[in-house]
């Protein structure tokens, strides 16, 4: 109960000497143990996640094992799920307790309506401090980056592109999948730092390669697998770590003009009906339990006790492309915007 | 249209009849469940966000990308959507209603196997089927041919790819139109033709295709609005292919920031032209009574098609084969393997989809939503139909024709334009129904109260009065009657409707994508969802188990009605 009124206190005090719109950086909460008895009074959490959909049932599934509070699952793309949360809360519906988003610019809209009690689990103070959202609203429980890739049965290594711009090579015509920024967070996160680091020439250019148009970031390597398309322009390197390690003949490429990082970020709403639940979730989010599952399904982790396998490329060997999550609030819509008028839909 | 004047009676109102009251409610609940979100929908769209009076709405329809683009493609899509469904639908309800060729009770059965698979598993069945390079058919046509790796046959992300699947759905409606005219055209017309020395060509360009004309072009019309206001099959077929269509353009401006004011607009020129064709296809069908002038006939003279009937057997097995078989057998395929286009062997068998679609905690409860909205909506729906079709045929109450009209007003509501104004009507007091299932057993009672409607009309016009009459004069009330003598005599016709409202609840896509919550999901709408996700395996399992929920809800309804009694065959 502790925790709980601690927190209650936290945030009546954030409540009344800041404005709403304003949170302050939350005091880490350590996992105290009465949070298990008064999150199982609770008995249920809503989790609405863009995580892929194979990690996040799996997730959903362990906690559920673990402490006997169901999990209600909504998975789907970062920006369908912050649409929906605005509609729903609009129709004064709150179902959601924890969002996890792969678009972080999202936490800073919802603190600026108030939507949030900021929380943040003492266990991450142990991470390196990207873990903590630079804003310090969101933890970023996993990450993950955005990469091209290519069928290995159907291009050989030596034909593969390297770069993005290799993308554009007229042999790949008609032989590319593409994910939407107006689904997936990823993409949006892939295309607010491509547009930066090539210019919106490189999608003008790649819009007339007649990509077939998925939406979630996770497609196109499961397209690229099942060889609907040679080469995947962009894709979750989540889902392909996934695929490869369940035997698919993908192969990614990590473009020396940089690849664009995707943190995915989890918050604890402030309607939620079920707080204590929505917090033991946000811990269980970080217990080296779940990162553990995270990185068996492909993501990468901050958690220094995790270790990746030894087959991917380690992060020093590539250049990563970063997102301010104010940058991403700021321009979101109008990189949607444009993608779709360059893209058609 | 036929009225059967001199069976009715009108209700003497020297004392009060209380029923008045409860179908005065029912005509009130009607009005309101078309009238208040249509007005909304006009509100918005002249309207802008502060709530001021607005042009820009209507403005901005002149924007080509954003609606004379998509209505364009939409109208060529409709259009091939219609001819294609009529080309097949035709000469396989000539072969079924008048000529000898074999098994036509099963190729009868085939086509309506074809109306429990929802169009937009079809649409995914055909992406597993016809996708240019995993699509099944193109990987056996590499296969035989040595074609290129890069070689396909079909390529089902195209319009001609959306058309055909379209029409693979929508001619099973063409079908019974045509094969019912068929059934029931009057055949002395044509013996008379023969025996003046017409020949076979002439008698069919003289005489049978002047009868049939308006029913195949009442078809046409109803292939056309099913295609110009459907939402699934082309969110799955042509989003990835890069371009839009009406019904997918206004649910796109239902993502961030949603635009409900523009979508009222980009809606409004779907609903005119649905009440245009509506009412085209009734000048049409209105027609056809002066053929009927010969009352009733024997049954016709079946064509014999000698040496032809195997040949034309196989040729209409084919046809339902590719159409209503094939994308299902597809889709046991997929549900049991990990990557859709794996070859099917024991090592890549697996049940790993499974678990993944119900470890989806909420796919359980998604179910029992939609099994719950099914069978309230079709309860419901049924009932009401029951009880306007009485009022209407018997003309029991003053003021029936307005319950009439409103009762058949729906239909020129496509299913998105209604999820528009749904959701405009109710995410706001007095009725804040958005997040309940409410919502969406609205939806579905609007959308399926005129052919519910219909269908129980036609029913009681086959009914006659003069049974009910003996009942009241014996001194049974007028609910009484209707329960105790009406009822067991309608049983089929009732059956039939409840059947055909559950099924469309299961079918809708394009109302209900607007209209759910996570707590509220239908399974249409999760299969949506695993589609933008490509989990096609996952898909594959859901639709199975739909399809299957569905057939056996549909037979224990019969089974229910009938206790021992067959349909009539056909």
């Amino acid at each position: 109960m502790e925790v709980t009124r601690r927190t209650v206190l936290a945030a009546s005090t954030i409540m009344g000497f800041a404005s709403a719109a304003q949170a302050q950086r939350p005091e880490p909460q350590p996992l105290a143990p009465d949070l298990v008895a008064a999150a199982k009074k609770d008995g249920k959490i809503g989790w609405y996640t863009a995580d892929d959909l194979v990690l996040a049932t799996k997730v959903a599934k362990a906690f559920e094992a673990k402490y006997g509070i169901t999990v209600q699952l909504e998975r789907s793309g970062a920006e369908r799920i912050y649409q929906r949360i605005a509609q729903e809360y609009a129709s004064n519906i709150s179902e959601v307790d924890v969002a996890t988003t792969s678009d972080v610019g999202h936490t800073v809209s919802w603190n600026a309506n108030g939507w949030l009690t900021p929380f943040i689990p003492a266990e991450v103070t142990k991470w390196p401090a990207q873990a903590i959202g630079s804003n310090g609203l969101y933890i970023v429980d996993k990450f993950t980056l955005v990469t091209p890739g290519y069928n290995g049965r159907l291009v050989k290594a030596e034909d593969a592109p390297k770069s993005w711009n290799d993308l554009l090579d007229q042999k790949w015509k008609n032989k590319l999948v593409k994910a939407h920024p107006g689904y997936s967070g990823a993409i949006t996160n892939e295309t607010l730092a491509l547009s930066r680091t090539l210019g919106w020439e490189f999608y003008e250019k790649l819009a007339k390669q007649g990509v077939l148009q998925v939406q979630s970031a996770t497609d196109p390597p499961m397209r690229t697998a099942q060889g609907e398309r040679a080469i995947m322009a962009d894709g979750a390197e989540n889902t392909s770590n996934r695929l490869i390690m369940e035997g698919a003949p993908l192969v990614l490429i990590y473009p020396p003009e940089g690849v664009p990082v995707v943190a995915v970020g989890s918050v604890v709403m402030k309607r939620s009906q079920r707080p204590n639940a929505a917090q033991l979730f946000m811990h269980y989010l970080v217990s080296p339990e779940c990162q553990a599952i995270n990185v068996a399904n492909g993501a990468r982790s901050f958690d220094p006790s995790v270790t990746e396998p030894a087959n991917w490329t380690h992060l020093s060997k590539i250049k990563l492309l970063f997102n301010d999550p104010n940058d991403l609030a700021k321009e979101a819509e109008e990189i949607k915007k444009r993608y779709t008028k360059i893209f058609g839909v | 249209m036929s009225l059967a004047l001199n069976t009715t009676r009108r209700l003497r109102l020297g004392h009060v009849d209380l029923s008045l009251i409860p179908l005065g409610l029912a005509g009130l609940f009607l009005a309101m469940l078309v009238l208040l979100p249509l007005g909304w929908l006009l509100a918005y769209t002249v309207t802008d966000e502060s709530g001021a009076l607005s042009w820009t709405n209507v403005v901005e329809l002149a924007d080509t990308s954003l609606f004379l683009e998509p209505f364009i493609t939409t109208f060529g899509i409709a259009l091939g959507v219609a001819s294609l469904a009529c080309l097949l639908a035709v000469p396989l309800a000539w072969l079924v209603a008048r000529t000898d060729v074999p098994a036509r009770r099963l190729l009868r059965g085939l086509v309506m196997v074809s109306f429990i698979t929802p169009p937009f598993i079809g649409a995914v069945a055909w992406v597993l089927l016809a996708a240019p390079n995993s699509g099944l058919l193109n990987q056996y046509y590499r296969g035989i041919t040595g074609a290129g790796t890069f070689d396909y046959l079909f390529n089902i992300f195209s319009a001609a790819g959306i058309i055909f699947v379209m029409a693979s759905y929508a001619f099973p409606y063409v079908f019974v139109l045509a094969a019912n005219t068929l059934d029931r055209m009057p055949h002395d017309l044509e013996e008379a033709s023969a025996i003046l020395g017409g020949g076979r060509w002439h008698t069919f360009r003289r005489v049978t295709l002047p009868m049939v004309l308006p029913a195949l072009l009442a078809g046409f019309i109803i292939a056309f609005l099913q295609a110009m206001t459907q939402f699934g099959t082309p969110a799955i077929l042509a989003l990835p292919a890069g371009f839009h269509v009406l019904t997918t353009k206004i649910w796109s401006l239902f993502q961030f920031p949603p635009k409900a004011h523009l979508a009222a607009a980009c809606a409004m020129p779907l609903l005119l032209v649905t009440i245009f064709l509506l009412r085209l296809e009734k000048t049409l069908l209105g027609r056809r009574g002066y053929t009927m002038v010969g009352g009733k006939s024997g049954s016709p003279q079946l064509a014999k098609l000698g040496v032809w009937r195997w040949p034309a057997l196989l040729l209409a097995l084919l046809l339902l084969f590719v159409t209503v078989l094939l994308p299902n057998l597809v889709l046991v395929r997929a549900s049991m393997l990990r990557s859709v286009s794996d070859p099917w062997t024991l090592e890549t068998i697996t049940w790993a989809n499974v678990p993944l679609v119900f470890g989806l905690s909420n796919t359980v409860g998604v179910l029992k939503n939609t099994l719950v909205t099914g069978v309230v909506s079709a309860t419901l729906g049924t009932a009401f139909a029951v009880l306007i079709a009485y009022l209407t045929a018997r003309r029991a109450v003053p003021g029936h024709q307005v319950l009439g009209f409103l009762a058949t007003a729906p239909a020129a509501i496509p299913g998105i334009v209604l999820g528009v104004a749904l959701f405009i009507a109710y995410t706001r007091p007095p009725f804040q129904l958005y997040g309940t299932l409410w919502i969406l057993l609205l939806a579905f009672l609007t959308i399926e109260m005129p052919p519910a409607y219909q269908q129980m009309q036609a029913a009681f016009r086959g009914l006659n009065p003069e049974l009910e009459d003996a009942s009241r004069i014996l001194g049974a009330g007028r609910m009484k009657s209707l329960a105790k003598v009406v009822a067991p005599l309608l049983k089929t016709s009732v059956a039939a409707t409840w059947c055909f409202v559950f099924i469309g609840a299961i079918r809708e896509l394009s109302a209900t994508i607007l209209l759910t919550t996570s707590n509220t999901k239908l399974v249409s709408v999760l299969i949506y969802d695993l589609n933008e996700g490509g989990a096609l395996g996952g898909i594959a399992v859901l639709g199975l188990v739909l399809m299957a929920v569905t057939a056996v809800v549909v037979l224990i309804a019969n089974r229910v009605a009938h206790v021992g009694v067959m349909p009539d065959g056909r």
